[in-house]
């Protein structure tokens, strides 16, 4: 399969949040690792995409688009922090 | 309809494919009309949405070539993956007057704008080169004069993406160069023997880590590892090296 990064992921979580969720930095849970939701290793493409850390591989993000509604696991990170503009 | 009233979510829309120029055997770019388009920074890409008579829906996201200005094109070049949903279709089928399917620009992580102002090294690996491209290209838009460096690693030189204009703009832009990477067949007269992007290659042609550049790495998976190893054991800091990935060979 080919391993893309979470750059990939930017249309999708777009769709559902008004800023831009790939410069966010996440915390993995399983490993402490921090850096931005792009360097994510993601696996498969939509409509089901599967973001893991890049260090410890630990699964961090999983995203599911169905028909009508959109499943968003995170369990994998402890903490997003994200970069907002004018405040 | 309630949808449309929800003005911030970002919507599929249809894009014509103006012109389609061939860049190499296995690589195309796709002009675009899109209305409305909002404008994009260098770096973002497009997500691309066909749709198969039954039904089944296919979706990849691809870097944006052209820089922005009003009135302004957007271009995707796009390289064929022989095992792909997508590619072969948008490489070997489309035609100009067709629509396409599409969303963005997204993203806004693997993105230079011209108010950073630090020297910008970019490293490239095969198709790796569109964003870098878009960046090379705003640069020259904002007339500025900050120093771009490009290490471009292609397998033959009939694989060089975008050749006559990476030239000229050497040319004419000044503080731009290019500094080229083959890793099957080199040119007539190269001095180096065919080789994949390694730690003398970046330690002679990328610049120094006190120059603290921003660095953007694009390319398969283990060409954006290995260059970003090499950066990091070289001093650079990690901080200020972004990467993107894609799934070609």
């Amino acid at each position: 399969m080919n391993v893309l990064d979470g750059n990939a992921l930017a249309g999708d979580l777009a769709e559902i949040f008004a800023v831009d969720v790939t410069a966010a930095r996440f915390v993995c849970a399983g490993c402490g690792h921090a850096d931005a939701v792009a360097t994510l290793q993601l696996f498969g493409h939509a409509p089901a995409s599967v973001g893991r850390c890049p260090e410890c591989t630990d699964v961090v993000i999983r995203l599911v688009r169905a028909d009508d509604r959109v499943f968003l696991d995170m369990r994998g990170t402890v903490r997003l922090e994200l970069p907002m503009s004018g405040s | 309809m309630a949808r449309t009233a929800v003005s911030r979510r970002l919507n599929w829309r249809i894009g014509t494919v103006r012109e389609v120029r061939q860049e190499t055997p296995t690589i195309r770019t796709l002009v675009f009309d899109i209305p409305d388009w909002p404008g994009h920074a260098a770096g973002q890409h497009i997500d691309v949405r066909l749709t198969a008579p039954d039904g089944y829906q296919a979706q990849r996201s691809y870097s944006i070539g052209s820089a922005w200005t009003d009135g302004g094109t957007v271009e995707l070049t796009v390289q064929k993956l022989d095992d792909g949903e997508v590619s072969p279709y948008l490489v070997d089928v489309v035609e100009p007057g067709d629509q396409i399917e599409l969303r963005g620009p997204v993203g806004g992580w693997f993105v230079w704008r011209p108010a950073q102002t630090d020297p910008v090294l970019l490293i490239g690996g095969g198709s790796g080169v569109v964003p870098l491209m878009a960046m090379i290209r705003q640069r020259s838009l904002a007339k500025t004069m900050q120093p771009f460096r490009l290490i471009y690693s292609v397998r033959t030189p009939e694989d060089i993406c975008y050749a006559d204009e990476l030239r000229r703009r050497v040319r004419d832009d000044g503080g731009l160069d290019v500094r080229y990477v083959y890793t099957r067949k080199t040119p007539q007269g190269w001095p180096d023997p065919p080789k994949r992007i390694d730690v003398a290659t970046l330690n002679t042609y990328g610049w120094p880590p006190d120059f603290a550049a921003d660095t953007f790495v694009c390319g398969p998976t283990s060409f954006v590892e290995t260059a970003a190893d090499i950066l990091v054991a070289l001093g650079h800091d990690p901080r200020r090296i972004r990467t993107e990935r894609f799934g070609g060979k």
